[in-house]
């Protein structure tokens, strides 16, 4: 081991000229050191010859430029091959990570290249987000449509709603593709390429993809996401019994289905099935629905998605067995105890979805040629996405962004962490705020979060010592919303009060996804509350809501911008 | 969002009614809040419970300065359900925000008197608490009278004779598919099971014609009675029946409706009344009818109007007089085996509210003077109009006076609101051309009053009596002023 990192040390100190060609000026600004500062003390013996490097990229700093310059004309923006590898950065897996990671590297200047086993977009794209999109597009107009209330309340009249299961389906599929394509196409106008084949780890810095294909580079990114998790004893036959894959095809549209996990992958789909006409019942092994969301917005959220519609639930117990629905007999679902394991009750469905969450796709990736023990199937990471091995050292120029890792498992995580990666393999130091990531739900109403929730608030705040404030607002207090009719739903914010520093955002209630990001913007740059509130909000629009609770929220501290006027410049 | 919420609060068991301690109670951040208070008000303690029990009454809080009325979002517990300390029992809309309402005793729902989606003024009870399961049959039967006497109706005309039982419930045999092995558990679909608490149907008892045998929503929606919803996938169709026959008293196979007819829900006010008028069909009542001359009571009435009486006043206090001596008329039979002699004349006295009604009550209407009467009427009549009417001061009443004679009406019939044991409609005072035992014509102004009484506890000679008794009083009137 000792003697693989300082080959790959040296090899570092050797093809930096070549790799700092392809880095943007601003390389240069930041201190060299600092990508070593976490790594072993003989890689401090080469900061002279580093320096020494730099020095002379800046001379070649001119040519590279111009051969920029034509290398778009030709439409490949993709890096120069360093000298003694193939890739400065292969990323094995294409989905959104790695798609994120990718477009970066290519305008940091790094010849790039991404393999895929299946089918480019991975999760995400595929039997994800994208699809699940379509059918709650679907379902949301279904649930306007029945809500007979709700239209006359508009004045509005229609006529029975009705729905082609095919056509719904098509939808989907349709979304899936369009966005594979256009996925596939961003990343091959810039010249990333794609190989396709099952990629692993053969060593350091060294890929085998395909049948026998090896490919070396000086930087390598696992980002190989996660397939359902299907706990033991539940026996999976794709047509009764399914997970969020099939489910996604809409193959069919159950009486009655259950649905094993009440997180948000559960919650978006008890909306879309309910919306066309299924009954659903949830399973949850925890005591309460909505686990993970803070407790307020869950019983609001239980309040307007679970108990109005035609949904039951079972908290505190596990399925233990599913049996498919065959020889005549319905599917069969023993319940026990979370606790005492005891059997509870046997539940005859039509169908069952597991959505008991995702499990790391990480088998067959060669992480023993590189000493790397995964924890439970996922890749141990450090903050910085670097793989740590099995003695808890840092395995050099190894990194595994998005679900692999389960740091935090979203999609546009897993594309945050690749392009922090790529922005320290091109010389940046990052350090990626999850805390700072938002997350959405994308049920009628939404919901949506971003930080601390308030009982993860309250025990920060008690363990560091500061205090711990809640704002709160209903929408049935903004305009926009009533408008549509849409008022039920409030957005909490929870912050210091002596700093007005923003922990946590939660949003209930219309377009919640998309308004949680002026929160998780102020939450990544730092913005305090007496700054952003006085920032300027259109009337009327939902984005007040968050206005309202900045205005709403009381600090200590005064505003430390200066005044807007000082900063137009006309 | 600025809610303040304050919560009334009060641990008077029924045994001791007089002592209502309320206190304002600082209420956590999340500005939950929780309202009790002992179910019979402190004026109405006329009956001696036999039973020392605790139940307690949850009002409609009041979670805002400008809240007048709240709409119950939703009921978290169903009736009968056990609450510990703490729970959230109810969600209530305010003009501002939903809010959770928790309580702060461990007990037992036992009865839900303002449903989901009803709304109901701030102080109003919308449901019961009892401390021990045992209570929760007493509790309920309470909060059936509570409703019951809460608002009255009067001027309804009666709704269609039942004709027949309810329709036959079209069961389909179960489809071939279900496999018995072992004794068969009952399995429902989430939305069965929601609408058999609804429709407080017993699970167990409805036939399951679903797949597999199991018990679907439509189901249920035949078992109690109600045409399903959505028709079934492909019943059979079943012999025709005609409509008219199967006209039930809640449920009726509506016809459609009419092209640009309009359906237009219920208020809280309105389904109270429309409850309230379904129940007084199980009492059997009878209509007793008197004219009243009112030559010296129209007198009086230019004399006293002056000093603020009005001529409400002055027919409660005629009849509050006329009850006194006649208390089975001011009795009520809520059984059916045993009926009850007020301690209390509470004279119930309906008003139109905008598109609504309610029936503020004049309580000791035969001991208050005149004067104190009208001062307490003008009182309660701004307090209704505000939607501010306590419960005791709309549920108390023991005799009920409806007056249409200002719209110019002659006469007219009312209908028995539950609970009580007569209701007097009065209709207009007219000059009449009346002869007297000697054969002498002359013109004089008569008031038709009919009363509608509990025919189980008041009889025709009962009522006659009370009538004779209360045209004496309004015909020499100066009693009325003592």
């Amino acid at each position: 081991m000792q003697s693989a990192m300082a080959l790959s040390f040296s090899q570092t100190s050797f093809t930096r000229p070549n790799h700092v060609l392809g880095s943007s000026g601003s390389v240069f600004s930041t201190p060299r050191s600092l990508r070593f500062c976490g790594l072993r003390r003989e890689a401090f013996g080469f900061s002279t010859s580093n320096q020494l490097a730099t020095r002379s990229n800046r001379i070649q700093f001119l040519s590279r430029k111009s051969f920029q310059v034509s290398a778009s004309a030709s439409s490949n923006g993709n890096g120069a091959p360093p000298k003694s590898f193939d890739y400065d950065l292969i990323i094995i897996g294409a989905g959104v990570g790695g798609h994120g990671a990718a477009l970066h590297a290519v305008e940091k200047g790094l010849k790039t290249a991404i393999i895929e086993g299946d089918v480019v977009g991975g999760t995400c794209v595929n039997r994800g987000c994208v699809p699940s999109k379509a059918l709650l597009a679907v379902s949301g107009r279904m649930r306007e449509l029945q809500n007979e209330h709700h239209m006359k309340s508009f004045g509005l009249q229609v006529s029975a709603a009705g729905y082609d299961r095919q056509g719904v389906a098509d939808h989907a599929n349709n979304l899936a593709t369009k966005i594979r394509n256009n996925l596939t196409n961003s990343m091959k106008a810039i010249g990333v390429d794609i190989l396709t084949g099952f990629g692993s780890v053969l060593g350091p810095q060294k890929v085998k993809y395909g049948k026998d294909n090896i490919i070396t580079a000086k930087d390598i990114i696992i980002a190989t996401g996660s397939v359902p998790f299907v706990p033991k004893g539940i026996e999976v036959d794709g047509k009764t019994v399914i997970t969020s894959d099939h489910a996604l095809k809409l193959e069919s549209v159950p009486e009655w289905i259950a649905i094993v996990g009440s997180g948000y992958i559960g919650l978006e789909f008890s909306d879309v099935y309910t919306a066309l006409g299924s009954e659903v019942t949830f399973i949850e092994a925890l005591d309460q629905l909505m686990p993970g969301f803070d407790p307020e917005i869950s019983k609001l959220a239980q309040r307007v998605l679970i108990n109005p519609r035609k949904i039951d639930y079972h908290t505190g117990v596990f399925a233990s067995k599913i049996t498919p629905a065959r020889d005549g007999k319905p599917v069969l679902i023993e319940l026990i105890d979370a606790k005492t394991k005891e059997p509870k009750d046997t539940l005859e469905v039509d169908a069952a979805l597991i959505a008991t969450g995702r499990a790391p796709f990480t088998n067959g990736l060669g992480l023993e040629n590189v000493n790397v023990v995964t924890q439970r199937g996922f890749i141990p990471v450090d903050e910085r996405m670097r793989v740590i091995d099995g003695k808890g050292t840092l395995v050099p120029n190894l990194y595994c962004i998005g679900d692999a890792n389960g740091k935090l498992m979203l999609a546009h995580a897993a594309s945050a962490q690749g392009i922090s990666v790529v922005e320290q393999v091109s010389g940046r130091d990052h350090v990626l705020n999850h805390l700072s990531i938002p997350a959405a739900c994308f049920t009628h109403p939404e919901i949506s979060m971003v930080g601390l929730t308030e009982p993860q608030a309250k025990e920060k705040g008690e363990k560091e010592g500061f205090k711990v404030s809640v704002v709160k607002t209903s929408f049935k207090a903004n305009t926009k919303a009533l408008a549509e009719n849409e008022g039920e739903g409030i957005a909490k914010m929870i912050y210091r009060p002596d700093n007005g520093e923003i922990l946590g955002v939660h949003i209930f209630g219309l377009h919640a996804a998309d308004l949680i990001h002026e929160a998780s913007n102020a939450i990544a740059l730092g913005t305090r509350i007496q700054d952003i509130k006085l920032a300027v909000h259109a009337h009327p629009t939902l984005s007040e809501v968050l206005d309202e609770l900045f205005k709403a929220a009381k600090v200590e501290s005064h505003a430390t911008t200066r005044t807007v006027s000082e900063k137009v410049v006309v | 969002m600025a809610v303040s919420s304050s919560s009334f609060l009060s641990t008077t068991s029924l045994t001791n009614s007089k002592s209502n301690i309320s206190f304002a109670s600082s209420v956590s951040p999340s500005l939950r809040s929780v309202v009790f208070r002992s179910t019979i008000p402190a004026t109405s303690h006329r009956r001696s419970m036999t039973v020392r029990s605790k139940i307690r009454e949850i009002f409609m809080p009041a979670l805002s300065s400008t809240m007048t009325e709240g709409k119950i979002v939703s009921w978290i517990k169903t009736e009968g359900e056990k609450l510990a300390k703490g729970e959230s029992v109810v969600v209530v809309e305010s003009d501002k925000a939903d809010m959770d309402v928790e309580t702060f005793y461990d007990g037992y729902l036992a009865a839900i008197v303002v449903g989901e989606g009803e709304t109901a003024p701030v102080g109003a009870a919308i449901g019961l608490l009892a401390e021990t399961e045992a209570e929760i049959e007493e509790a309920k039967t309470k909060a059936a009278s509570k409703s019951s006497s809460s608002v009255v109706e009067a001027v309804v005309p009666s709704p269609p004779p039942v004709t027949s039982s309810p329709a036959p419930a079209i069961a389909q045999p179960a489809p071939v598919t279900a496999v018995a092995d072992g004794p068969r558990k009952t399995v429902a679909t989430p939305y069965a099971k929601k609408l058999a608490k609804q429709h407080k149907v017993d699970i167990g008892s409805v036939a399951g014609t679903g797949p597999f045998g199991r018990i679907t929503a439509s189901d249920v929606e035949t078992a109690a009675g109600i045409a399903p919803s959505k028709s079934s996938v492909a019943p059979p169709p079943p012999p025709p029946t005609p409509v008219a026959a199967k006209a039930a008293t809640t449920t009726t196979n509506l016809p459609p409706l009419l092209p640009d007819s309009s359906i237009v829900p219920f208020t809280a006010m309105q389904s109270a009344v429309s409850k309230n008028m379904i129940e007084s069909l199980s009492v059997p009542t009878f209509r007793v009818g008197y004219p009243v001359n009112t030559d010296a009571l129209d007198a009086l009435y230019e004399k006293v109007k002056p000093k603020g009486v009005t001529m409400t006043a002055l027919l409660a206090k005629a009849a509050g007089m006329a009850l006194a001596q006649h208390p089975v008329v001011n009795a009520s039979c809520k059984d059916g085996k045993s009926f009850s002699y007020n301690a209390n004349i509470n004279i119930a006295v309906a008003v139109a509210i905008n598109g609504g009604l309610i029936t503020p009550v004049l309580q000791d209407a035969d001991k208050l003077d005149l004067y104190l009467l009208s001062q307490k009427w003008k009182e309660l009549v701004g307090k209704a109009r505000s939607k501010q009417l306590q419960p005791h001061e709309y549920n108390s009443g023991t005799f009920t006076l409806s007056n249409l004679g200002m719209f110019g009406v002659d006469r007219f019939d009312a209908i028995l609101p539950p609970g009580q044991g007569a209701i007097m409609a009065v209709g207009a005072s007219k000059p009449t051309v009346v002869a007297d035992k000697d054969g002498f014509f002359s013109v004089k102004n008569t008031m038709l009053v009919n009363v509608t009484a509990d025919h189980r506890i008041v009889y025709g000679a009962d009522l006659a009596a009370f009538l004779q008794t209360f045209a004496k009083i309004i015909e020499n009137p100066d009693s009325l002023t003592l």
